[in-house]
């Protein structure tokens, strides 16, 4: 049998590596679990990912865009409305805000609160596994939010075709697991919940109003203009943009894909880390 | 559903295979065919003697455990058998919750060697974590999930069918009479009944070890006996368990044999009789005088015992025959507020071992 075939030549010490298909393995054996999490949320979720856009698009698109519309910005935009400019920036950040939502508190409990991580590395699952399972949770939440928000957009005439609606989706995942991946290494970090402000004040608040969601960045001051080129959420409104409203363009189109995959990656690679110091320490 | 095949092997494996050769998860028979099967043999299902020439599930030497510059266990020996319940008995920060980690696989040791069911914790870690039930220090149950949700999502961590954890989890509720809360919150439980449900969710894959971290602290009188009952079950059905505790009656009630830690060292090791009868008398005389007077008073009755141990709130004369010491502390004038003459026990022996009570 297999037994027979393990080289007796390894060191007795070194860890076994997780082997990847195990780690799928048992990251799929906690879908009960997280199903069971996602029955007792589903209904608060549902609700707050129709809202949220419509009530976004009735202030800022139609509220605020009839404002802007009469007056001369139409060029300025490309000559698209403002409604139309706003609503791919409006799904990329709402992605983003779930996402984070869906990494700080409820990992922090995984570790602190309810210790459900601890328990569950006590059986056959291992960090890795756990921190997949989690993350592949957070995908579906954002599959879930953003598809309404989709939706909703659609109904309010802005998406081009169904095709522009998928690549808008597609975006919106990426930017969403890009910024899931290195907030769950900063929670998993993290000792006291006090530490979840600075994220949300200094980092997503700004990072949300300078991404050029509602505006330009390029109107901006130079050097917070640049600083707006470093933050993920301006790749996604970009990427979102080329996806509904403006043309592609291929290198830009590459350089933002590749900037959310690096960050995704390398969010990834810090949590598994930590996930697996802090688990089996 | 008994599997007559899985009867066979039961029967004729343990001599020539390991635990059901490649099957990772032979508890896929029912609970009661096991404990059947156990109970027909009187042998533990284990399958894997053969595999560590010691017979040992555990085997641990010199094992030891840092973190950073601290180190918690600094060389241990420990064996255990198969079908043995067996302690780590011992006052916090001896290092009892830090080796129980590393026997239960989930923190890797810093020196020594380990194996666990002839297994290397390191190299084999999600093997063996899938034949070991834990039951922590901590609850760590979730207080969101009904009680019956907490044992069926857990079992589905081990590779179980709904099928089968829907029936472990019913049979398991019965077993620790929590039936009638199955679709109770678990913050609605008292703390026994919050323990008793950690301790069905350690056993949903049928393990051959149940690791057990100070089972009934905190827990009142009533609660803490309910659930002795439970682990005497356990081990009359041939399970082996492995606790931590720092109550001395716990380990003399539940443990074949022990160990004493201190200082993350083992200071000795044997069944509690044997214990008590290498480290302590057969008795022990205790004298109550008023507050401050034990130290002085020790020169007094010094020769009375073979040796005299001096607490705050009294003096333990260590003798074979309590009466008569006792009879001669009267008789030299002493008036002690009140005299309690009893068997020695493993507190007894921890306080001759290392000078200290086990619970400061």
């Amino acid at each position: 049998m297999a037994a027979s075939t393990t080289p007796a030549t390894t060191s007795a010490t070194a860890p076994a590596k997780d082997r990847l298909g195990e780690v799928f393995e048992l990251a799929w054996r906690q879908r009960d679990y997280l199903a069971t999490v996602y029955k007792r949320t589903w209904k608060g979720s549902v609700v707050s990912s129709f809202l949220m856009p419509v009530l976004y698009l009735l202030a800022m698109g139609v509220g605020l865009g009839g404002f802007i519309d009469d007056g001369s910005a139409q060029s300025a935009l490309g000559g698209v409305r403002y409604i139309e400019f706003i609503a791919p920036g409006l799904l990329v950040a709402t992605a983003m805000q779930t996402a984070v939502g869906e990494s700080t508190y409820p990992v922090m409990g995984g570790f602190k609160w309810t210790k459900v991580y601890h328990s569950q590395v006590a059986t056959p699952l291992s960090p890795a596994s756990v921190l997949l399972a989690n993350l592949a949770y957070v995908l579906f939440r954002l599959t879930t939010t953003c598809t309404v928000f989709v939706v909703v957009l659609a109904a309010f005439g802005l998406m081009p075709g169904v095709g522009a609606a998928f690549a808008v989706l597609l975006v919106a995942l990426l930017v969403g697991m890009a910024y899931t991946t290195p907030v769950f290494a900063y929670s998993a970090k993290l000792e006291e919940p006090s530490g979840f402000a600075p994220v949300f004040r200094l980092g997503i608040m700004p990072m949300f109003l300078f991404s050029g969601a509602f505006f330009n960045v390029s109107q901006l001051p130079d050097v917070i203009e640049w600083l707006a080129y470093l933050n993920p959420l301006w790749h996604a409104v970009e990427l979102a943009r080329m996806a509904t409203i403006y043309a592609v363009d291929a290198p830009a189109l590459l350089l933002h894909i590749a900037y959310l995959v690096l960050l995704l990656g390398v969010g990834w690679w810090l949590a598994l880390r930590l996930f697996t110091r802090r688990l089996v320490g | 559903m008994i599997e007559p095949e899985s009867i066979v092997r039961h029967i004729v494996a343990p001599a020539c295979t390991g635990r059901l050769g490649n099957d990772p998860l032979p508890a896929q028979t029912s609970w009661g065919c096991r404990w059947l099967v156990l109970d027909c043999l009187n042998v533990s299902e284990d399958g894997v003697d053969h595999a560590d020439p010691t017979g040992a599930l555990i085997d641990a030497r010199g094992l030891v455990k840092s973190y950073g510059d601290f180190t918690a266990v600094r060389g241990i020996d420990v064996q255990v058998r198969a079908g043995e319940a067996f302690g780590f008995l011992g006052p916090n920060g001896a290092g009892k919750s830090s080796t129980m980690r590393m026997i239960a696989s989930v923190s890797p040791i810093t020196g020594g060697s380990l194996r666990i069911l002839g297994l290397d914790p390191a190299r084999e870690g999600p093997a063996v974590r899938a034949r070991l039930g834990v039951c922590p220090q901590e609850d760590q149950l979730d207080m969101e999930l009904s009680v019956r949700e907490n044992l069926t999502v857990y079992g589905r961590y081990f590779g179980l069918t709904r099928a089968v954890c829907a029936q472990r989890a019913d049979e398991l509720l019965g077993f620790v009479q929590l039936t009638e809360k199955a679709g109770a919150k678990v913050e609605d439980l008292s703390g026994g009944m919050k323990r008793r449900l950690t301790i069905a969710r350690s056993l949903i894959n049928n393990p051959d070890i149940l690791l057990l971290d100070e089972p009934t602290t905190g827990l009142d009188p009533q609660a803490r006996h309910l659930l002795w009952d439970k682990l005497f079950r356990l081990k009359q059905q041939g399970i082996t368990i492995v606790l931590t505790t720092h109550y001395m009656d716990e380990a003399e009630q539940l443990c074949d044999r022990l160990v004493v830690m201190d200082d993350g060292l083992v200071v000795a090791e044997g069944s509690p009789a044997e214990l008590i009868a290498r480290h302590a008398t057969r008795e022990v005389t205790e004298l109550r005088f008023g507050v401050g007077h034990h130290e002085e008073l020790l020169g007094k009755v010094e020769d009375l015992a073979e040796w005299v141990e001096v607490l705050p709130d009294r003096l333990l004369l260590y003798t074979d025959d309590g009466e008569a010491a006792a009879a001669a502390v009267h008789a030299r004038g002493l008036q002690p507020r009140s005299v309690l003459v009893r068997r020695s026990t493993l507190e007894d022996v921890f306080l001759r071992l290392t000078g200290r009570t086990l619970v400061d």
